[in-house]
Order: C-alpha cells, then sequence, then structure tokens
C-alpha cells in the first residue's frame, strides 16, 4: 500500500473535483476513537467532514435495558455478570456501578465464557449475563447459552439486546435527512458478518462501503476510496483489510447464533426501534433468557431533556452543536450515552479536540 | 469495544485454549475457530477467537490495539 502522503495527495485531487461536502461515516466506535486519536479530521480536504455513527454498543443500547438489569440485581441472590463498558451507563435514574456502590451484585467479565464458570463455581446465586453488543459479542453470547443447556446449568440466563449493524445503517439511509455519501465500515465487525454484508448498501442504496482496518493509513486510504467513489459515480463494496476480513460471514458463529436467536425489531437508544435489527433468545432456549425466567420487560424510556445523542449518531449535528456538551455533559458526569462510553462520539470529540 | 487483540495460540483442550500476548498468557474459546492449531496467531475478541491471521498481521494489530487501548483506558 501507498504511504500516507500520497494517499492524501490523491484524495485531495479527487475531492477537488467535487464542489460540495462528502459526507462519511464510521459505523465502528473504535474508529471512532481512532480518527480522533489521530487527528486525522485535520489532515483532510476541507469538503469532506467525517460523521461518527451509531456504532458504539453502549451508546445505543437503551436505557430501559440497564433499568431492567438495575431491577434484576436488586433480586435476592441475583449476580449481573457484564462487560466493564456497561457499568457506567445510567438508565433512566442509575447505573451498575452505583448499584454496586450500594452493596448489588455486579460482577464485570471479560468474556460470556468467564460469565458462565462464574455461574458454575456459584450455585447459590443466579447469574444474569448482560449481552450486548453487535456481531462481535452475539457468537459469545450464543455459545455460552448452548453450553448452559448442554450442561443443565439452571443458575445461568442472559439479558439480551444484541444488535445488527446492516439494519441500522439502513434506517439511517431511509431517513428523509439523510445525508450520508459513504461508509467507513468496521473491521472486526466485519470478520463475523463478512465484507459481502454491505452489498445491499452499495447496490441498493447506492452509497460506497469501504472496509477498513483501525490504523491511520487503512482509515485514510479508505476515505480516498469512498471520495473516488463518489468522484466516479460508483457505488462498490471494497474491502482494504483483506488480510483480515473475508468477502463471505464466519460460518461457525452464524451456525450458533442462528441457532440460539431469532431476528427482532429492537429498540436502540437515541434512535428508536429499527425493524428486524436486533436478535432475541428463541423460545427453545427460553429457560436461559432472562426477561422470561424473572418474568420481566424491558421499559421504554425516553432520552434525558435536552440531549441531542440522536441526532449526532445519524450525522445532523456534530456533538459541538449540542447545547450540553461539554458543559452540563461531559465525560465525568455524562448525560447522554454519547458520553458515557470511551468509543462514544462525544466522548471522543470532548477528549481530542 | 469491537477491537480484537492478537494472540499466539499456545494450548489447544477442546474448545479452550491459551494463547500468549507480549509474554502474558490469556484464556481463550477457540469454538469460532475450530481448525486453529498451536503456534497460530488469532485475533481474539471478548475472550474469544473471531480469526485466524499471520503473523504480521498479529504484529500490526497488537501495535494498534496498544495505541488505541490506552487511549479507551
Amino acid at each position: 500500500m501507498d504511504n500516507i502522503q500520497n494517499i492524501l495527495e490523491h484524495l485531495f485531487r479527487q475531492a477537488a473535483l467535487v464542489d460540495r461536502t462528502i459526507r462519511i461515516m464510521e459505523i465502528c466506535g473504535t474508529h471512532t476513537v481512532a480518527i480522533q486519536r489521530a487527528g486525522i479530521r485535520s489532515l483532510l480536504p476541507k469538503n469532506i467532514k467525517l460523521i461518527s455513527g451509531p456504532g458504539c454498543p453502549v451508546c445505543v443500547t437503551p436505557a430501559g435495558y440497564i433499568d431492567a438489569l438495575i431491577e434484576l440485581a436488586g433480586r435476592k441472590d441475583v449476580v449481573i455478570a457484564t462487560y466493564g463498558d456497561m457499568v457506567r451507563v445510567t438508565g433512566s435514574k442509575s447505573s451498575l456501578a452505583a448499584q454496586r456502590a450500594e452493596g448489588r451484585n455486579v460482577q464485570v467479565v471479560v468474556s460470556a465464557s468467564d460469565g458462565l464458570a462464574f455461574a458454575m463455581e456459584n450455585p447459590g446465586k443466579q447469574v444474569v449475563f448482560a449481552g450486548v453488543g453487535f456481531e462481535t459479542t452475539t457468537p459469545p453470547t450464543a455459545d455460552v447459552i448452548l453450553r448452559a443447556d448442554q450442561k443443565t446449568i439452571r443458575n445461568f440466563s442472559a439479558l439480551t439486546a444484541h444488535k445488527l449493524v446492516i439494519p441500522a445503517i439502513e434506517a439511517l439511509l431511509v431517513s428523509p435527512t439523510c445525508a450520508i455519501d459513504g461508509f467507513l465500515c468496521p473491521g472486526h465487525v466485519s470478520v463475523l458478518i463478512g465484507a459481502d454484508a454491505y452489498k445491499p448498501i452499495a447496490e441498493k442504496f447506492l452509497r460506497p462501503c469501504v472496509v477498513a482496518g483501525f490504523d491511520a493509513l487503512q482509515i485514510i486510504a479508505a476515505i480516498d476510496r469512498i471520495v473516488s467513489q463518489v468522484v466516479e459515480k460508483q457505488s462498490l463494496v471494497e474491502n482494504i483489510y483483506s488480510a483480515v476480513v473475508k468477502p463471505e460471514p464466519l460460518l461457525s458463529a452464524k451456525k450458533l447464533v442462528d441457532e440460539v436467536f431469532a431476528t427482532v425489531d429492537t429498540e436502540w437508544r437515541a434512535l428508536g426501534i429499527i425493524p428486524e435489527s436486533g436478535l432475541a433468545i428463541k423460545s427453545r432456549y427460553g429457560e436461559f433468557d432472562s426477561q422470561k425466567k424473572f418474568h420481566i420487560s424491558i421499559p421504554v424510556v425516553a432520552d434525558p431533556p435536552g440531549c441531542r445523542c440522536a441526532e449526532v449518531i445519524q450525522g445532523l449535528i456534530d456533538p459541538v452543536d449540542c447545547p450540553l456538551f461539554g458543559r452540563r455533559c461531559t465525560p465525568i458526569d455524562p448525560v447522554g450515552p454519547c458520553m458515557v462510553s470511551s468509543e462514544g462520539a462525544c466522548q471522543a470529540w470532548y477528549k481530542y479536540s | 469495544m469491537c477491537l480484537a487483540y492478537p494472540g499466539k495460540v499456545i494450548e489447544i483442550n477442546g474448545c479452550e485454549g491459551r494463547v500468549e500476548l507480549v509474554g502474558n498468557q490469556y484464556n481463550v474459546n477457540l469454538v469460532l475457530v475450530p481448525e486453529v492449531a498451536i503456534g497460530q496467531y488469532v485475533l481474539v475478541h471478548a475472550g474469544y477467537a473471531i480469526q485466524i491471521v499471520d503473523e504480521e498481521v498479529a504484529r500490526e494489530t497488537w501495535e494498534i490495539f496498544n495505541q488505541i487501548d490506552e487511549k479507551l483506558a
């Protein structure tokens, strides 16, 4: 691959051929952080605008889901096993961190496997694994549910809010206010779904999609490819991270997920209900579904007053355009979900701008 | 949250295994890469290996992971 200087020169020449702003959305929180960290915005032609889309799983998990976890944490003998990212996120009133400080059982785990192991080591406790995230974290949740089923482990279940990236992109594109020209597609989510998964975006919605890794060279090369496609009036899927991402999905993962989960309409924080964008545990594995086991539902909760995260992750405004940004809403005392997560658009903007 | 780190597979016991990363060892679940062999490099996400990669990719990924993750911490 060329060096950064050559790619940037090509990018400037291409961008100069377009007499309007080209808006490129990244849909992976790790890309958001990498772009801010490397100061990539400052290197780009003036008419290229990068937008941080709904790619941070913590940011798009609805407040009602956190409320449901908190309710479960308050029940006798229940332990919540959760990824560390979720602990600080507030629901409508509180967070798991605050609940833990008050003595509730909240166990941070690095993997779903550890959550299951914790249940096996603590047969007197009911362990609820908080299964959130995109296609990268769904296969592990499916795996532990299958293993719990095979080993008849009765004190383990999962409260899941897993989400699918492609339906979310499509939902953004059908919105009449959408003004996105192309997508920088995630590196490691794409390992699971395969680069071909973006073909509907390219073919039906006519937007260039380029899969890239996380270093500055790959990100800038992807931006250059998207802009070049805009210039050529093309909309193709390109994969410049082919050492890691294949065209096809990871079949071992797809098999696990298809066995345990069914596609459902689901709520995204700030975006509302998106059709067929989430996964629910099939009734066959209902005894491992915390919602069924504990007879709880996930309430729909309004976003905090004044918070404009919804517009931020649709690319309608920049984080700084929100009146709360940096004043009422900071990483220390966040109001909106995009400020809570280290991969959130607002927190990344706040830290590196 | 969706950034995988690389590791060298040093032990395989069914679907469970261990990977080594700059001198440290971690448990890893191998159910998603059943064809993996000892000595190969994998990308690990949330405790699960998601892809087999060559050594050069593993090294590059480690450098990126190191840069980004210190900012995430």
